[in-house]
């Protein structure tokens, strides 16, 4: 039998990137899974798609995790459909970087909404479902920066900082619920978002990695299968870094 | 009024593991029934689904006892 098999699950931001391969892992493992997008509707579809192909039931859900509203609809359509959460990874992130000095409010604003608030919400809604169910696994995908500090991302480093505190406070507030909340801090992870990257600084942040090489999103989601699986029942609170070695 | 009061001590007393002698009108829930915070939302939210009623955040927040719980679901359904 597979570790997550009868097993709901959303994933935030899972048509690409990180998300995708979590969602993917997920389903691998024999979960059944959300995937929530923001805007790349085919791309959602095409994960829904290769999900299906896995023999496990997914569909995808558009909605902006930094509305309450539109986690709490997320949440109402997966309990619809597959009657149990089980499983909730907040990935959804975006970033708007730029020095401090440089930073329009609205920038600064806008990545808090979505990777900090946008986690808060995730964690609200689903929290009644799983008080009562006495059980849940919340993953909370986070970053190296937010432990390291990067110039240039001062919206998104406050935010994946954040994220952890949150992170340890949610698993406080539920523990005696049955419902642990961990975190999984990625590195530099090969994606369209480090893709983004001048050549230089892609060059300079390799030199800082001791396994000397980007990060793949399979071994992200190898981490959050892992939080999500009856392998980690007794931890909860904790961030496990998967960054090559760049935060020891 | 009988019939409001003995099902929320039915959901209290299986809630909160409180004996059924001690569920009384004045009980306060925190006070005289080993309650923690978690445990009065987890109730109130219960009581939701029971008495299929919504209690506003503001008004949950205000209940201390299960009269004043009875009252509410009185006055409210």
């Amino acid at each position: 039998m597979k570790s997550l098999e009868g097993k709901s699950a959303i994933v935030t931001g899972a048509s690409r990137g990180i998300g995708r391969s979590i969602a993917l892992a997920l389903a691998e493992a024999g979960a059944n899974v959300v995937v929530n997008y923001a805007g790349n509707e085919s791309a959602a579809n095409g994960v829904v798609s290769e999900i299906e192909a896995m023999g496990v039931k997914s569909f995808a859900v558009q909605g902006h995790v930094g509305d309450s509203k539109q986690f709490e609809e997320l949440v109402s359509r997966t309990l619809e459909a597959f009657g149990s959460i089980d499983i909730l990874v907040n990935n959804a992130g975006i970033t708007r970087d730029n020095l401090i000095m440089r930073m329009k409010e609205e920038d600064f604003d806008s990545v808090i909404e979505t990777n900090l608030k946008g986690v808060f919400n995730g964690i609200k809604a689903v929290t009644r479902q799983m008080m009562k169910q006495r059980s849940g696994r919340i993953i909370n995908i986070s970053s190296v920066v937010g432990v390291t500090g990067n110039p240039g991302q001062a919206n998104y480093v406050a935010a994946k900082a954040g994220v952890i505190g949150l992170t340890k406070t949610a698993a406080q507030e539920l523990a005696t619920r049955g419902i642990t909340v961990n975190c999984v801090a990625p590195g530099f992870i090969g994606t369209d978002m480090t893709g983004e990257l001048p050549e230089d600084i892609r060059a300079k942040i390799l030199g800082q990695i001791p396994l000397a090489r980007l990060g793949k999103p399979e071994e992200v989601a190898k981490a959050v299968v892992f939080l999500a699986s009856d392998d980690a029942s007794y931890m909860t609170g904790q961030t496990l870094h998967i960054d090559g070695g760049m935060y020891m | 009024m009988s019939d409001v009061f003995e099902r929320v001590k039915r959901i209290v007393v299986d809630r909160l593991g409180a004996d059924e002698a001690e569920v009384t009108l004045e009980a306060s829930f925190k006070d005289d029934l080993g309650a923690d915070s978690l445990d009065v939302v987890e109730l109130v939210m219960e009581l939701e689904d029971e008495f299929d009623l919504e209690i506003s955040d503001e008004d949950a927040e205000k209940i201390t006892t299960v009269g004043e719980v009875v009252n509410y679901i009185q006055s409210h359904t």
